[in-house]
């Protein structure tokens, strides 16, 4: 019984400890991935729902395809991942440590012919000296040697880099670093929107679940552009923000121009720009209305969606505004408005009037001539908000795992053995990676040794 | 003289040398193998200085930026990448036939650049002015180009390893002589990937990094996002192949190749079918 227990407790062991564990994770993972980028996560699309069977959805929504990052089987995935990393670490890094801490000083007989670096001198003089003269060589050509006597040779035994043979565990840390800073992020940290009308504040913003999240301080937007290129390609959204304690500016934190790219962050709460508009409510327009015969304007307060009738029956609807026309009219710019003009018995005419081009207005050969005043419309700044105090972890994690690739991937543990019996010397060398590259540094430093003559 | 017609000449030079390439493989005269590489060299410095016109004359028009902002501009810097690599390939391990399966994928790139897209120069959007997208696309195309490289070693090794099974007859024996050794191919394929997965890895780090100063998150799981982590997993699968039993030597020649498509699907496949947050040039967010 106790027999079969260990080993049902070594078999479980040694899955998770296996390398082809490992090559099944890791395509698995890069499989199921795919899943995710093909169909919709999250929120679905009504389009998508209305064309998808429902025996279908039922079936991808039961395995959470419609948000598998998240769910059951794919966080399965990821902590087996995690624990045969783990595992196969606890396995090899004591082996690793003890190769490190106690190298082969004495090169036994039988290993020597297992190194393809060597190469022989013979020496004359005695013994002892020859041990002194080439232990200086050697610790000048590449490091200072451990001395062993055995047998009456001495083993000088030398290397660098040892260390190096951990690369490979970093790398696998820092996997785990940066899961333990994903976790804290998510635990800990949230992620929201706000949207803030100019000459407003917020105290609280809307989470991913629609729940308000109290900031514990006010946000005020005082400002709200957008530059345009000349191509009519947006150059840069700029929210002029203010931080709020107590209703009193934060000191440093008065007026600071936020955009893309820009963000700004106060208590470990990060502001990003995101999006902007018009608000709506409540905001009114100015037509404006000049007989082509001449006489006053007449100026008309409309909003959006609302039609006022003219003292000679003609119906002006004011459709849509804009505050920058030029994507929706190449050539022009500034703000500008579509309107619905019916003439009494005719038919409704749609056009655009412009403020900044009123000869364009004029243009047009009926005997009213429309014209844009303009709003009194606020725009609103819509912010990304983030907290994750988790992220720093994260970072800590990629650092290592960049330094951990360096490592294994161009760091080698390079060893050298010199063997001196009586009436001659050899040496051995091995690297633990690159061997081409060591191969050289090895020829130069056996190339000097055989011009010795001791 | 514009940078335009200096990026059509690099074309043209990378066909002639492709071209001579081949008739290398033919001919096996190694004549002909170096003046298919010093095409592709000059090829490679008209490139460079195609890029650096580019990127100058975006200065003279008033929009200075890098010139990889979109993906005329990023194909552009991804085929010069290739060539590059090539090069180092060429000049440290001297095994010039593999110009035979690496200079097409340059080819393709700059043809369909030249050909097919737009090539005017656009300025850049809220969202790309960062100094992060310098550093985000030259890991990433670094890492992309050694991933190119791999593949075409790992075609060649697939190759020897079909014709060699074949019993082969004298015509593929005459072909295999001009092959590296397996062992040199397996090799070389992984010295490319140990090169390009560090970098991809930056490449991941470097956008999670600029992601999370200009959306506040890392991580999205957007679909380019998801693809290039696709990527690393199929590469480190092909790192952990080599101390694997019944994984070195085809399956992972097949890996790498593998590993190849689903970075281009990555680059390109994810622009072209699937929506997020790198539809270049589609304005800001």
């Amino acid at each position: 019984m106790a027999t079969t227990e260990r080993s049902f407790v070594e078999t479980v062991w040694d899955f998770f400890c296996s390398l082809k564990l490992t090559m099944f994770l890791l395509i698995s993972l890069a499989l199921t991935s795919i899943i995710g980028t093909i169909l919709p996560q999250g929120q679905l699309p009504p389009e998508y729902v209305a064309q998808i069977s429902p025996a279908k959805l039922q079936i991808y929504s039961k395995l959470g395809f419609f948000d598998m990052y998240h769910s059951w089987w794919f966080i399965t995935l990821l902590y087996i991942f995690s624990l045969n990393l783990i595992s196969c670490s606890i396995k090899r890094l004591p082996h690793v440590f003890k190769f490190v801490s106690t190298p082969t000083l004495v090169l036994a007989e039988s290993a020597r012919n297992s190194y393809s670096l060597r190469k022989e001198i013979s020496v004359s003089g005695p013994i002892d000296k020859c041990k002194e003269c080439l232990t200086a060589f050697l610790g000048a050509e590449f490091s200072t040697p451990i001395v062993t006597e055995h047998n009456g040779e001495y083993h000088l035994f030398a290397q660098k880099s040892a260390w190096s043979r951990l690369g490979v565990y970093v790398v696998h840390l820092s996997i785990l670093v940066i899961f333990v800073g994903a976790i804290i992020g998510s635990l800990y940290g949230y992620k929201g929107y706000v949207s803030i009308v100019e000459g407003t504040s917020i105290n609280t913003v809307e989470g991913r679940n629609g729940g308000q999240i109290p900031l514990g301080f006010e946000v005020l937007c005082e400002k709200f552009n957008v530059d345009f290129y000349a191509t009519g390609a947006p150059k840069e959204f700029r929210s002029i923000l203010t931080v709020l304690e107590n209703g009193k500016p934060v000191p440093g934190l008065s007026q600071v121009k936020v955009i893309v790219n820009h963000p700004l962050t106060y208590k470990g709460i990060t502001f990003y720009q995101s999006s902007y508009g018009q608000a709506a409510e409540g905001s009114e327009h100015y037509i404006t209305v000049t007989p082509r015969a001449g006489g006053t304007p007449e100026k008309l307060t409309v909003s959006e969606g609302t039609a006022v009738t003219l003292k000679d029956g003609t119906v002006v609807k004011l459709l849509e505004t804009t505050q920058e026309v030029r994507q929706f009219a190449p050539g022009f710019s500034g703000p500008a408005a579509r309107i619905e003009v019916t003439p009494k018995g005719a038919a409704p005419q749609i056009f655009i009037v412009f403020k900044d081009f009123p000869e364009m207005n004029a243009q047009r050969g009926d005997a009213l001539i429309f014209g844009y005043e303009g709003t009194n419309a606020k725009m609103y700044t819509g912010l990304q908000v983030a907290k994750d105090p988790g992220v720093w972890i994260v970072w800590l994690g990629c650092t290592l795992m960049v330094l951990g690739l360096f490592i294994a991937f161009f760091m080698s543990h390079k060893r050298i053995w010199l063997v001196i019996s009586k009436g001659h010397a050899r040496i051995y060398g091995n690297a633990s990676k690159n061997q081409a590259a060591f191969e050289m540094q090895f020829d130069a430093i056996a190339e000097k040794f055989q011009k010795l003559k001791i | 003289m514009t940078s335009s017609m200096l990026f059509n000449v690099t074309a043209i030079a990378y066909m002639i040398s492709m071209i001579v390439f081949f008739a290398f493989l033919a001919s096996k005269n190694k004549t002909v193998g170096l003046v298919g590489s010093l095409t592709a060299y000059a090829g490679l410095a008209v490139h460079t200085v195609a890029i650096g016109l580019r990127w100058k004359e975006s200065y003279d028009m008033g929009v200075g930026h890098a010139p990889m902002s979109n993906l005329y501009e990023s194909i552009v810097f991804f085929s010069w990448t290739i060539v590059l690599l090539f090069a180092y390939i060429d000049i440290k391990y001297k095994y010039r036939i593999i110009g035979a399966f690496v200079v097409p994928f340059a080819l393709l790139g700059m043809t369909w650049a030249q050909l097919g897209m737009n090539t005017g120069i656009e300025p850049l959007v809220p969202a790309l002015q960062s100094n992060w997208l310098l550093y985000h696309v030259i890991t990433c195309f670094l890492g992309y180009a050694a991933f190119a490289v791999a593949c075409g070693i790992s075609i060649m090794y697939l190759i020897k390893v079909a014709l060699e099974a074949n019993g082969s007859t004298a015509q593929a024996g005459g072909l295999m002589s001009m092959f590296p050794p397996l062992k040199v191919l397996d090799d070389l394929n992984y010295r490319a990937i140990m090169i390009g997965f560090p970098l991809l890895t930056l490449g991941i780090i470097t956008g999670a990094a600029w992601a999370n100063y200009a959306w506040g998150t890392y991580w999205s799981w957007d679909p380019k996002e998801t693809w290039s982590l696709i990527v690393w997993f199929v590469y480190a699968a092909f790192l952990h192949a080599r101390f694997t039993r019944g994984w070195v030597g085809k399956r992972a020649a097949w890996l790498s190749v593998i590993g190849f498509a689903a970075t281009i699907f990555c680059y390109l496949g994810v622009n072209l079918f699937l929506s997020g947050l790198h539809s270049y040039g589609g304005g800001a967010k």
